[in-house]
């Protein structure tokens, strides 16, 4: 029997269902009130007011997505920031890498205020963007690319160093121009390195702006959860959360498919998968 | 034999190349010295060596992707600047773009000189056939085996249609059957095009079977030809079956006694650095 049910490639997803199901569960039976007598707190009222509630958890993002449908426009700022967080702070780490990593002068000269730039709490420049760019979207957005730029430049930085020395020579051989090496090595060999790099900067152009939203803004994912725990609504923030965890796996997810679509020529396995 | 012998198709004269090496005597280390070569228009020329004497640089300098410290490099009496534009270059190690198929390959020399898609992917397809990768074009290097990408490399150096092909140990990583079979193709496609060629290898059995003329370097550093060994098999050769000829025997030992004492020599010096 337990030969069977143990896991197994086959019935991976249905324990991993499972397991989801176990921990809401286990969250239901210690934190709505009167269920199980109250093991830690002085009364039952409390696990519930720390925790939350799953059932009213679902309830609220139910709310929020169909009976009051009043979610969309904050989900929608959000994204939208997420999305040209993720863009501009890509495409201008492509660029700058790219750029410094064929100039070494440049990058030697540069070397000490990147690495000072990427050691720094960037999060802590937050406030600086509300007061340069207001409350809006804009800070939100400068915010995810601080975040976004360095993943993906340091990549592309390593990724052009790292061009086989054979190829770049085999390229010139047969009559590349210094703009076809860029096009046809430097670039391509700079992309496998950059796709890594595209999962980790996704989740932090989102961080970028839910962080934004949340240290001051009105409107937003990030926003609604701030207000929510302004008034002790611990399910709300819950809710949010939940929210947000899903739409970012969304968004990974469909990182992962685009990469899969351009990255055909690698062999399966990932060779180039740091950091 | 050569198609117009009066200006040799790539000419080397007392060409030396010294690298800055901080803890090497003098800062300086220098890989070859006072190196004079001619590969004539359609001759076949290996150069073998012990290692470390300096083969790939004498093949860079011919390439043009490194300049003599002193001395010139000539192709076609033109002294060469920058990199040798009528040269094909085929590489030790791997060098096929990873990101581009077999055809994508083949091709990318000819879409780097402005060729029209439509002719150069023709031309490739049609190179590929010829070196018996017709059926594979869509593949990426990964899913080759070392000897399709070899392959595949010599299309792409071919497809050009370079007047000097630069060879540099193309087929050592190759297990001995399939190195034969590509050592006679490659001989057939030069009989039929009679195009300069300059091939280095370790390999003195390869060297023999497959050149017009051998040069012998001495043992590195400062290394330079010792000795010059002009073949005269009959051709068209099978690299195979010469090797069995008396005629190729007495070559082999002849060659051998020169290299022998430079081999020994690298070998000791090897020895001496680890």
């Amino acid at each position: 029997m337990w030969q069977a049910l143990r896991p197994s490639p086959g019935n991976l997803r249905i324990w991993q269902a499972g397991l989801l199901l176990a921990i809401v569960g286990l969250w239901h039976v210690l934190t709505v009130p009167g269920m199980v007598p109250p093991l830690i707190f002085e009364n039952d009222q409390q696990a519930a007011f720390f925790f939350g509630e799953p059932v009213k958890v679902a309830q609220r993002i139910s709310r929020w997505f169909v009976q009051d449908g009043d979610i969309y426009g904050h989900l929608g700022i959000t994204l939208l920031e997420t999305g040209l967080a993720f863009v501009i702070g890509s495409a201008s780490g492509l660029a700058v890498g790219l750029w410094l990593a064929l100039k070494p002068m440049a990058s030697a000269l540069l070397e000490p205020y990147i690495k000072a730039m990427n050691s720094m709490p960037r999060i802590i420049l937050a406030p600086i963007f509300s007061v340069w760019f207001g409350l809006g979207v804009g800070s939100k957005v400068a915010l995810g690319v601080t975040l976004v730029f360095f993943i993906v430049f340091f990549n592309v930085y390593q990724g052009v160093k790292e061009v086989s020395p054979v190829i770049l020579a085999n390229a010139r051989m047969l009559g590349a121009s210094p703009r076809q090496l860029l096009r046809h090595v430097y670039l391509p060999s700079a992309t496998s390195w950059v796709f890594s790099s595209l999962h980790t900067s996704v989740g932090l152009a989102f961080v970028g702006a839910v962080v934004g939203e949340y240290l001051g803004s009105a409107s937003g994912v990030g926003y609604l959860i701030h207000q929510a725990e302004g008034v002790f609504d611990i399910n709300t923030v819950m809710a949010g959360i939940v929210v947000l965890t899903a739409f970012a796996l969304v968004l990974d997810a469909s990182v992962g498919k685009i990469e899969r679509h351009l990255m055909t020529w690698q062999p399966p396995g990932g060779a180039s998968d740091k950091l | 034999m050569s198609v117009s012998a009066n200006t040799p198709a790539l000419s080397l004269q007392a060409a030396s190349v010294s690298f800055a090496a901080p803890g090497q005597p003098g800062g300086r280390y220098t890989a070859v010295a006072d190196v004079s070569l001619t590969v004539g228009a359609g001759e076949f020329v290996s150069v073998v060596g012990p290692t470390g004497c300096g083969k790939s640089t004498l093949l860079n300098l011919a390439a043009g992707l490194l300049a003599p410290s002193s001395g010139t490099v000539s192709v076609f009496g033109q002294p060469l600047v920058g990199i040798n534009r009528r040269a094909g270059y085929m590489f030790q190690a791997d060098s096929l773009m990873p990101w581009r198929t077999a055809l994508g390959n083949v091709m990318a020399g000819l879409e780097f000189h402005g060729t029209a898609p439509a002719q150069a992917r023709e031309q490739a397809d049609d190179w590929l056939r010829r070196v018996g990768l017709g059926a594979f074009g869509d593949r990426y290097p990964h899913q080759m085996s070392g000897g399709m990408r070899k392959r595949a490399s010599l299309a792409q150096t071919l497809v050009l249609d370079p007047d000097i092909i630069l060879m540099d140990e193309p087929f050592s990583a190759l297990d001995i059957q399939t190195r034969q079979l590509m050592e006679n193709e490659v001989l057939t496609l030069w009989s039929e095009k009679k195009k300069a060629v300059l091939f280095i290898t370790h390999d003195l059995d390869e060297a023999i079977a497959m050149s017009d003329r051998v040069v012998v370097m001495s043992a590195g550093p400062a290394s330079r030809p010792i000795g010059e060994f002009s073949i005269d098999l009959d051709r068209p050769r099978d690299v195979a079956e010469v090797r069995t000829t008396p005629r190729f025997i007495a070559l082999h030992k002849a060659i051998w006694a020169v290299l022998r004492d430079e081999v020994l020599k690298g070998y000791t010096q090897q020895l001496q650095k680890a």
